[in-house]
């Protein structure tokens, strides 16, 4: 059984022992529109809490996918850099961005659940 | 945006049409402006140059030059030819300072005695004051902001056009009429800031809403955003004010010279003519150039540019993604040498050099109605 948990940032983080699935939420690919580039860490690369990892593009900007706990990267989906518009489709799924091995699972009590999240997203529109 | 954010903002007269289409809207030049509406700016840019979008353009500043000889008037504060354009006729030109840099670039059109002004949002203010202090002789201008301006533009938009405003498919392209459209009285224009044929509109600020939904309710016509106009004049290698052109830049430098005739060139008297003068003689340090990065990752503004040995040559003004080239596309400025098509050079994309070629403008073919 996984556990589901989500940042400010719009990151989601689905962890199952120790590795941590990220991708992007719903709420960010909305917001960001049609994603045309998307650019993963390096596999084997360490990446402290709150730093970015990612970069996701659409039509007019940028915007950086900050890892919520610290970690290693062990994969990373190719699908989502061949065609990112799989990000708009299936943002909380299939196109899940990369996996960390996480070095400090204690991190994960600062992150929020899906009632929270969704709460939060609330008090931004 | 939410409400405290919206309530500062200028809003043009279709403001409440945008958002019962479900716009995106941002902050641009002081207004309320659709940046994207449910279709989202992929489906926007592709379905513009497929059949015909609807911009407001609204925000951008229109006036007249009225008076004795307001063609002669406005060529001292412009190197482009305005005494030139026949009845009827338009031109693309540049308010230039005392330094050759450009202070905004602006469409001209004659209208029987009077000279027809579009200029940018963001300058608007500059401009007419700028126009007023520098326009010598019995000349006035007239602003014009109790009139909405709409764009028609993609291969469809002169069938489309032609229904409400029967003839006007007979209008050469950069050339203006009065017209009647679906029974408003209006200035129409074949002009645009797509690559596409197209019509910009302007019309009674009351009677904008009323024109826009006529528009819409044509089969071929989806409202368009400012997301996918800049991507749209990107493509077609068409300068931003205040990115790819600006005080720092000559019309030279911007590859724009071909906005200033022979007699211009020879006999003209502007600001700043010594310097572009001199700079078309000798030729400009650095010249603005199209550059197509060789992978997917885009070259936003700003991203630096360098040559394949990591010398800095200049930076990107414009940059992101071309949806129908599908690839990455930028414009920025290069040294003179390094200008040629098909240089290989250095983007700078957070950090990583990556490779990257001068490529020929426009990026995608302009495809106006031939005369």
């Amino acid at each position: 059984m996984s556990a589901l948990y989500f940042t400010k940032d719009h990151e989601w983080i689905s962890v199952e022992g120790d590795v941590g699935t990220i991708g992007i939420t719903d709420y960010a690919q909305v917001h960001l529109g049609d994603l045309v580039f998307v650019e993963l860490p390096e596999v084997g690369r360490k990446i402290a809490s709150g730093k970015e990892a990612a970069v996701v593009e659409s039509v007019k900007a940028a915007s950086d996918v900050f890892v919520p706990v610290s970690g290693e990267v062990i994969e990373v989906n190719k699908a989502v850099v061949d065609k990112p518009a799989l990000v708009n489709e299936n943002p909380e799924g299939a196109a899940w961005l990369f996996k960390l091995r996480l070095a400090d699972p204690s991190e994960l009590k600062g992150l929020m659940d899906r009632k929270a999240y969704q709460a939060y997203c609330n008090t931004l529109e | 945006m939410d409400s405290t954010e919206l309530a500062g903002l200028a809003r043009t007269p279709l403001f409440d049409l945008h958002v019962e289409l479900g716009a995106k809207m941002v902050a641009f030049a002081g207004y309320a402006m659709a940046v994207q509406y449910r279709a989202g700016v992929l489906a926007e840019h592709l379905h513009t140059r497929a059949a015909a979008g609807l911009f407001d353009v609204s925000h951008m500043g229109q006036a007249e030059l009225r008076g004795l000889d307001p063609a002669a008037a406005l060529e001292a504060l412009v190197p482009g030819d305005v005494q030139s354009l026949g009845a009827g006729r338009m031109r693309y030109t540049l308010l230039t300072d005392e330094r050759g840099g450009i202070l905004d670039d602006l469409m001209v059109t004659r209208d029987a005695d009077r000279l027809f002004l579009v200029v940018n949002a963001s300058r608007k203010a500059e401009d007419f004051a700028h126009l007023r202090a520098g326009l010598r002789g019995n000349v006035e201008l007239v602003e014009l902001p109790d009139r909405a301006l709409l764009a028609l533009q993609g291969p469809r938009a002169a069938a489309v056009l032609s229904r409400l405003a029967p003839g006007i498919d007979g209008l050469a392209f950069l050339s203006g009429t009065r017209a009647m459209v679906a029974g408003i009285s209006c200035f129409v224009t074949r002009s645009g800031y797509t690559g596409e044929d197209g019509f910009e509109i302007s019309c009674p600020a009351d009677r904008a809403e009323t024109l826009a939904r006529r528009l819409l309710a044509e089969p071929e016509v989806a409202p368009i955003g400012l997301g996918a106009r800049d991507s749209l004049r990107l493509e077609a290698g068409l300068c931003l004010y205040g990115a790819d052109i600006d005080t720092t830049t000559t019309p030279i430098e911007a590859a724009l010279a071909w906005t200033i005739s022979k007699r211009r060139r020879e006999g003209g008297s502007y600001p700043g003519d010594s310097v572009i003068r001199r700079q078309l003689a000798e030729g400009p340090p650095r010249l603005r150039v199209g550059l197509r990065p060789r992978d997917r990752a885009p070259a936003r503004a700003h991203t630096q540019i360098a040559g394949i040995d990591g010398t800095a040559l200049g930076e990107v003004t414009s940059g992101g993604f071309g949806p129908s080239l599908d690839a990455p596309i930028a414009m920025g400025y290069v040294p003179a040498g390094h200008a040629r098509p098909g240089t290989e050079l250095r983007l700078i994309v957070r950090g990583t050099p990556r490779p990257g070629d001068v490529a020929p403008l426009p990026f995608v073919p302009h495809r106006y109605r031939k005369p």
